[in-house]
């Protein structure tokens, strides 16, 4: 039984190979345009992974029910969602699947270890990329002019996290944990940069796992060094049961996160212990810019609260057809040239890229949970 | 000094979880003498199901109280059938089949298990309810709290409790047949077939209790959460020699010392060079040097002669 | 081609069917891309890297009898290996001792790069020689894990590895000035990079196996197999097992760095997530699952498990779609599912996997009867 499934479904994949259920949007005239999405839609990453699958996929809906007209013809996006599994090896097989399917552009990856390397064989078909969540410093900066991204890297967020830190709350003695991922690294190294030039001390840097979920050894050994402020450059999931820790041990810091840690999701496992913890946020809140708050009941509306990334990948998505329609082309060699140029009124931020395909204005907004729910406290450059 | 006594504490409550699951391993290893991968997986299933059940008998308006224990029991019982259908369904085919067959099947059940859980629960973490009030206490410095103080309790009840199970009982003298010779456990007139599947219901029950403290512990649950549990308590179970329920208990209380421990103190011994990223490295050092020495673990007694 | 072919030429048989088999190799990346798409060539390309580091494993668990759950470290030792030398890393890390990096020529990494992994596998294999079967299990998936953590961590004080953020921008692999990772034109035919690689990678399997091949046949391969079935008895009979069983750690540990340089070279980007306990297992899924101790079970194990998943990720959706008429249930977990089903379903139905050895059937044949 199990070899003769097995054996229709090889036959199956034979016969389905390269053909998608669009192509009957074709035959009614309509000039179909792919866009592939990117995120691990398996494994510890996965919650996050599809809350960037839907924000890719509310955003094409809209375009399709907008009814845009590129090159004199009515155009159907259509999404094809991948899954990298957060490893950098299937991203770049599912980076060349995407490629072989004829996508315009790619939104993705999620994470800067799939991001790198895909970014590779993007640029070698001259397809264009915007990573809603990448924020290795090195992505942008291996020379491929097809690599974009809407969210601050890591040295502007880690810097504005530092002066931050220093400068408004003014702590001297700080601690930083990391979880030894690339973002958690990357971020955290940048915000003890910035923090140690604003003149604070770090009494102390402790390291975890992101598959962690005890955290009591370092933060004993943390509060040994009697901190003012403990920076964890890490995700939710574990920032969100280290927060319930430091309130166990009786540590009494201020509890600081990057991007990693603003999200319902903190809130949630975090418990009582959540009040008064700060994180960032790249771009402006979303209530402050047009668009942002309907963008917001929608999605919850349609889906689940926004995890993290979704706004991001909704402005990627749109950036990239309005670049298409500058140029009125969806064709990559012709669209690139404006997505690079393009000035673009985004509901997390003003977005335009500068040489490497940084953000050119990477502001970042920081916030504290009050009262059980994230409130911004201010948007720094 | 109050630092050392709180990593002390955070090493036996960390130790202590790690040898309720170690227990479940060492079970179904001194028996069969198979390393069940999957028992991570059951774990998770444990601490989700009970939380599902948690949930659903709050929303039903059952005082907390009786829902933590109702839904344990309830929890409890869906491992012992999940125990006992993967080694149905996985490991009795493969009995007689090369070694690391059922390694291969049990690693197919840990996937198969990971995704129907996503499939089941969804991709987010789960927040674990706050129930009952976590009372923090005081000892010469250091704090330790309600959930961690039963986390000990529970894991020496248990070891206990197995070792009256398997010292005292008709029961416990047919597992130990079977551990001893299948073959002539059978001629004895011992039931083999169930005495094995007892044992994997009797570890998967365990695995419920484990995922459950885990999850109230931390105030988490999610469907991955049974990986690296699972291979640390194997790993907890290897260094005490497994097959041995008092090895696991050992090995389990020491490897959570050594990583909160090494946690706590690499850092200064090493004058900064090395911190508490290398805390696994750290125990595995630990594991190879009692190995080297010791090559069937602390308490290990048998020369386990496969590969 | 097939005219400088002739029929009826003096040539053995066997020699005809290595050239039928070079032939087959020669048209399958264009076939592939043709039938399917170049994202196939892709996977092949993966797929092949995979079959040498689980004929490496299957020296050391096949042969030799030694379970190894670390086997992935030496891969890493590869692939680090060709990116520190090959890549601006250093240059970057280290101006003033490498200006310009090193930029090494592969040719000259990829010996160095093996040995490294081969002493790597001694180093593994010294304090594991008295262990047995499932605690040797736990010391390698140990060693496993302290190579991936050292890697993910020393990027500080000395910044040898870039710590989490992994090295890029690796130079691609390069033979005698040409570059594999552009479009070549050879005797008209266009060789895009994937192709290429694919040509490299089947000629290094083809090593790979031919190695593999020699030295089941010889002195070593009986010698290591009598281990296998008795340490003690093989003591016995003269039988330098220490010395035998270091070197099949060190010959498995060769062939994983070996792999890992590849890897490095066609990636272009090494991180430690690419080295997880996970993959270990996988390889190990592999030669499992293919059938330990023979060369051509674990090409096909090897060749299965890669695959699959993709397979499975080309084919859940139409088949959704062709069953329910939309995608009914999710696909990426669905899909992970039928891969852990699979590997469950091959084990019940054959466990000695999906080609054993012969020796490995008739041992299984005894053992049936003995019950």
């Amino acid at each position: 039984m199990f070899i003769r499934t097995a054996l229709l479904l090889t036959m199956l994949a034979l016969a389905g190979c390269g053909k998608t259920a669009s192509d009957q949007a074709a035959a009614s005239g309509e000039q179909v345009i792919r866009i592939g999405s990117v995120a691990p839609l398996t494994g510890p990453q996965a919650h996050l992974g599809k809350d960037n699958e839907n924000g890719t996929r509310m955003a094409i809906e809209d375009a399709n029910a907008k009814g845009i007209v590129i090159g004199g013809k009515k155009v159907h996006f259509e999404l094809i969602s991948e899954d990298d599994q957060a490893d950098p090896k299937t991203a770049t097989i599912v980076a060349q699947k995407l490629a072989d399917n004829k996508v315009s552009g790619v939104i993705g990856h999620l994470n800067s270890g799939t991001t790198i390397p895909a970014a590779k064989i993007y640029s070698d078909n001259g397809i264009p990329q915007i990573s809603p969540s990448a924020t290795a410093v090195s992505y942008t900066h291996q020379g491929f002019k097809t690599a974009f991204r809407v969210m601050a890297n890591d040295a502007q967020q880690g810097h504005a996290l530092g002066m931050y830190a220093v400068k408004n709350l003014g702590v001297k003695r700080i601690a930083v944990i990391d979880d030894r991922t690339a973002y958690g690294q990357g971020l955290a190294d940048e915000f003890i940069k910035a923090a140690h030039a604003a003149g604070a001390d770090i009494v102390s840097h402790e390291y975890t796992s992101d598959k962690s979920v005890d955290f009591t050894a370092v933060l004993t050994a943390v509060k040994g060094k009697q901190p003012e402020l403990l920076f964890y450059g890490g995700m939710d999931a574990q920032g969100g049961p280290m927060a319930r820790q430091i309130k166990a041990l009786a540590l009494n810091v201020k509890y600081m996160m990057g991007d990693g840690g603003r999200t319902p999701e903190f809130i949630k496992l975090a418990g009582d212990a959540a009040n008064g913890v700060y994180a960032s946020l790249p771009g402006v809140p979303l209530d402050k810019m047009p668009g942002g708050e309907t963008f917001a009941t929608r999605f919850v509306a349609k889906y689940q609260p926004i995890q993290l990334y979704a706004p991001y990948c909704y402005d990627a998505v749109n950036v990239m057809i309005a670049a298409m329609q500058k140029a009125d082309s969806a064709d990559p060699a012709k669209y690139l040239p404006a997505l690079a140029g393009i000035s673009y009124d985004g509901i997390t931020a003003k977005i335009q890229f500068d040489v490497n395909g940084d953000l050119k204005a990477g502001n970042v907004t920081l916030y504290q949970v009050q009262q059980g729910k994230w409130q911004a406290l201010e948007t720094v450059q | 000094m109050d630092i050392f006594l709180q990593q002390i504490i955070n090493g036996l409550v960390q130790g202590s979880v790690y040898a309720l699951v170690a227990l479940g391993y060492t079970m179904v290893y001194g028996i069969l003498g198979l390393i069940n991968f999957a028992h991570g997986e059951v774990v998770m299933a444990g601490a989700m199901l009970a939380l599902s059940a948690l949930t659903a008998l709050i929303s039903w308006g059952v005082a907390p109280l009786l829902a933590l224990p109702v839904s344990l029991i309830l929890a409890m019982a869906g491992c012992m059938l999940l125990g006992f259908g993967i080694e149905r369904i996985a490991y009795r085919p493969l009995r007689h089949a090369p070694r690391l067959a059922p390694l291969i099947t049990a690693i197919g059940v840990s996937i198969v298990l990971q995704n129907l859980a996503m499939m089941i629960w969804g991709r987010d973490y789960h927040a674990f309810p706050q129930l009952i009030k976590n009372q923090p206490h005081y000892v010469g410095g250091a704090i330790i709290n309600d959930i961690q103080i039963i986390i000990v309790i529970m894991a020496v009840v248990i070891m206990a409790g197995l070792m009256i199970v398997v010292h005292r009982t008709s029961l416990g003298r047919a597992m130990r047949a079977v551990a001893e010779n299948q073959h002539a456990a059978q001629l004895m007139g011992v039931d083999v077939n169930r005495v094995i599947s007892i044992t994997f219901m009797l570890g998967s029950a365990l695995a419920a209790v484990a995922g459950l403290m885990v999850s109230a512990n931390y105030g988490l649950a999610h469907y991955y959460m049974g990986f690296l549990l699972g291979l640390k308590a194997f790993t907890a179970a290897v260094l005490g020699g497994i097959g041995n329920l008092r090895g696991a208990m050992l090995g389990g209380l020491l490897l959570g010392l050594i990583e909160s421990l090494g946690a706590g103190y690499i850092g200064p011994l090493t004058n900064g060079f090395m911190g508490s990223q290398y805390q696994d490295v750290f125990a595995f050092f630990v594991l190879i040097a009692v190995l080297v020495f010791r090559p069937s673990g602390l308490l290990g007694e048998r020369l386990a002669e496969r590969a | 081609m097939k005219k400088n072919l002739p029929l009826c030429s003096p040539i053995s048989p066997r020699a005809r069917e290595i050239i039928c088999i070079i032939l087959f190799v020669a048209v399958l990346p264009f076939l592939t891309d043709a039938l399917l798409g170049r994202g196939w060539v892709r996977i092949v390309d993966f797929a092949m890297l995979y079959i040498m580091l689980a004929l490496g494993l299957n020296i050391v668990v096949g042969y030799a009898g030694l379970l190894d759950l670390g086997y992935i470290a030496f891969y890493a030792v590869g692939a680090y290996c060709y990116a520190l030398t090959s890549s601006p890393h250093l240059a970057l890390a280290y101006p003033l001792l490498f200006p310009d990096g090193l930029h090494l020529s592969f040719l000259i990494v990829l010996p160095l790069a093996a040995l490294l992994a081969g002493g790597f596998g001694i180093l593994l294999g010294a304090p594991t020689l008295r262990l047995r079967g499932d605690y040797l299990a736990i010391v390698t998936l140990g060693f496993g894990e302290i190579v991936r953590i050292f890697m993910n961590n020393l990027n500080a004080p000395v910044n040898l590895t870039n710590g989490p953020q992994g090295i890029s921008m690796i130079d691609p692999v390069r033979i005698a000035g040409v570059s594999l990772n552009t479009t070549q034109q050879v005797f008209g035919f266009s060789l895009p990079s994937v192709h290429l690689y694919f040509y490299l990678f089947a000629g290094f399997t083809a090593v790979v196996v031919f190695v593999s091949h020699r030295l089941e046949k010889s002195r070593i391969g009986r010698a290591w197999m009598a281990i296998r079935e008795d340490e003690v008895a093989a003591s016995a009979m003269g039988i330098n097992t220490r010395n035998l069983k270091l070197l099949a750690f060190a010959m498995g540990a060769m062939f994983g760095g070996v792999s890992g340089t590849l890897f490095a070279g066609f990636q272009g980007f090494v991180s430690p997530e690419s080295f997880s306990l996970m993959e270990s297992i996988m390889v190990l899924c592999m030669v499992v699952l293919g059938g330990m101790g023979n060369i051509y079970g674990v090409i096909l194990g090897g060749m299965t498990l890669a695959l699959l998943p993709e397979v499975l990720r080309h084919s859940i959706v139409p088949l959704q779609q062709a069953m329910f008429g939309r995608t009914l249930i999710d696909p990426e977990s669905l899909r992970m599912l039928l891969f852990g089903t699979a590997l469950i379903g091959v084990m019940l139905f054959r466990p000695a996997g999906l080609w054993p050895s012969r020796v490995r059937r008739r041992e299984l044949a005894t053992d049936e009867a003995e019950q």
